[in-house]
């Protein structure tokens, strides 16, 4: 994909959000949009995968630990081909494939199943583990949330990841300043994380997290002997003006006039 | 009945036997290898040994994405940390996606001794049960433990293994050991005995001492919590009238609980729990705990008079 391909993707998965979680009424258009970039970059450029990989044992593997954000995993998936876009409708419902946080037994593409924070890390140290053992190829992605951080399973993963030096192993933080009371720093401050992750022995690289080029630069710094983690600043909310750095709009969906405001301004 | 051995010892020597021809087990522990007995196949399999150090939830979470990745992963540590600290890892990470992890946890029940209630998981088989989908096996002897160990790994899902500290009697008999398939050890008429782990050597021998008196007590092995044998269940409560469920667990939400859930609705029976009644542990030996807590020959045989 190109640069436009790629920005003209971001657009489209930014409208599923909008569209998922106003029919829904419900689930998380803030810190879908703020992953959103990420998300398209590792899908649709980085990561060796696809809907006709979806078992071969080599592919890369993504984890959304931050499973909150499954409206944009679940647009982009969907948007790709893993499943039938006609499911964006039934987000949330009961019977659906699009479960209010991703499970891998509902939805073709979901690797793991996410949703209670802080969990994902670790499975995705183990993954990485996995691919090792097996002499694969396989690189492990995981997406966090910067409020996430405050879980204490993160750092017992993040130990593990550096003591195994787990070179096949890339941590993207979405670090977007909010979460549901209020800011990261009113709530529980999450001081240097720079300085944290890289006393716990990752390689860290800090970028615009809706910048492609420093995104791609971010993944093709080569790191050998321990684990990467990509601080990427984002904005919550990103792409929608009324729910840009708004903690309003963490968990709940937009009704019918602010859905089409926002529609209008994602416009191609 | 002379040999003595503890279920967690059975438990790394068929790790070991079964690692060497399934090259997709590995173990992962949480610092208390020696303990755990994981530490032989870490020896023998350094490469598919990760120990996670004292983090119980990353543990869990490195399972189930090693799971993932077509391996099949047995975790351990104490009862008390496995189903307790990491519960919500357990259900969520593993659980909840149906993950092939197999929990063999050690040092569960009050026969952990003199360590105290801190560390004697007697909620662990209750806590396992509530999750759909996990099968829990609760071995008897390091024999049973063995054929245990081997048919985890020959079924696909998540399972809960638990094991003790305490070195055990070692039955001569060879059971038969059918994954969800209970024993009937002894047969009898007047009062059938539900038993599993290390209150089975009990029930068996007080079983024998009310043959002397003339009472006819069925004992039956049901190593396999859940899925629980309906089938031998009804049948021995319906052939005996009166029911006793002995196990080294609190009296809610183990063994008790899951024969009165097949039991319920379908007659009237005569019914007592042997178990832990609803307090927390403490430290001691384990004969001295086990007879402060009721868990004796002499208390299965009382009980089973009282029906």
């Amino acid at each position: 994909m190109n640069r436009l391909e790629l920005e003209a993707t971001c657009k489209q998965v930014r409208r599923d959000i909008i569209n998922m979680t106003a029919d829904a009424c419900s689930g998380h258009p803030g810190g879908s949009l703020s992953a959103t970039e990420i998300l398209v970059a590792l899908y649709c450029r980085e990561m060796n995968i696809s809907p006709e990989k979806m078992n071969d044992p080599d592919r890369d593997r993504f984890v959304l630990s931050k499973g909150h954000a499954a409206p944009a995993l679940y647009g982009l998936l969907g948007e790709l081909g893993y499943f039938d876009k006609s499911a964006f409708k039934t987000f949330r419902q009961l019977g659906s494939i699009l479960q209010g946080h991703p499970c891998r037994d509902y939805c073709p593409g979901v690797e793991v199943s996410t949703g209670s924070l802080g969990q994902g890390i670790s499975i995705a140290v183990g993954m990485a583990l996995g691919a090792r053992l097996a002499k694969s190829p396989a690189r492990i992605f995981a997406l966090c949330g910067d409020g996430e951080l405050q879980e204490g399973q993160v750092w017992e993963a993040s130990m593990a990841a550096a003591h195994y030096k787990l070179d096949n192993f890339t941590v993207i933080v979405d670090h977007n300043g909010l979460q549901i009371d209020g800011t990261n720093d009113e709530v529980m401050s999450l001081g240097d994380i720079q300085g944290k992750f890289r006393a716990f022995g990752y390689e860290v690289i800090q970028i615009d997290g809706h910048d492609f080029d420093q995104i791609f630069a971010a993944f093709d710094r080569k790191v050998t002997g321990k684990p990467k983690l990509i601080l990427a600043e984002t904005i919550k909310g990103k792409g929608v003006s009324y729910m840009e750095n708004q903690v309003g709009w963490h968990g709940k969906g937009p009704n019918e006039e602010e859905r089409q405001i926002a529609l209008k301004e994602l416009e191609d | 009945m002379s040999e003595m051995k503890a279920t967690r010892v059975a438990y790394g020597e068929a790790l070991v036997e079964l690692g060497a021809v399934n090259d997709k087990i590995v173990v992962l522990d949480a610092d208390l290898s020696g303990s755990t007995n994981t530490a032989k196949f870490a020896k023998a399999y350094p490469d598919r040994f990760f120990n996670a150090g004292i983090a119980e939830a990353n543990m869990m979470g490195m399972a189930a994405g090693l799971a993932t990745m077509g391996y099949i992963p047995f975790t351990s540590t104490f009862a008390m940390f496995g189903t307790g600290r990491a519960y919500e890892q357990v259900r969520n990470g593993i659980g909840y996606p149906h993950l092939n992890v197999k929990l063999a946890m050690s040092h569960a029940g009050i026969t952990l001794g003199e360590d105290g209630g801190s560390h004697q998981a007697i909620e662990d088989i209750g806590l396992m049960r509530l999750i759909p989908g996990m099968t829990i096996v609760v071995p008897c002897d390091a024999n049973e433990t063995k054929k245990a160990v081997k048919a985890l790994v020959e079924m696909e899902g998540p399972a809960y293994l638990r094991l003790a500290r305490l070195p055990s009697i070692v039955f001569e008999d060879e059971m038969p050991f059918t994954l969800g398939q209970a024993n009937v050890l002894r047969d009898g008429t007047d009062a059938v005995i539900f038993c599993c782990g290390y209150m089975v050597a009990g029930c068996l021998e007080a079983a024998k001492r009310l043959a002397m008196e003339n009472i006819s007590v069925a004992v039956v092995n049901v190593h396999t919590i859940k899925p629980i044998d309906r089938e031998t269940v009804l049948t021995y409560a319906r052939k005996c009238g009166k029911v006793l469920t002995a196990e080294e667990h609190s009296t809610i939400g183990g063994l008790g609980d899951a024969v009165a859930d097949v039991l319920i609705g379908q007659g009237s029976f005569s019914f007592r729990k042997i178990g832990i009644q609803d307090r927390f542990g403490q430290s001691g030996k384990p004969a001295d705990l086990l007879r402060e807590y009721g868990l004796t020959e002499e208390d299965i045989c009382q009980a089973v008079k009282a029906l």
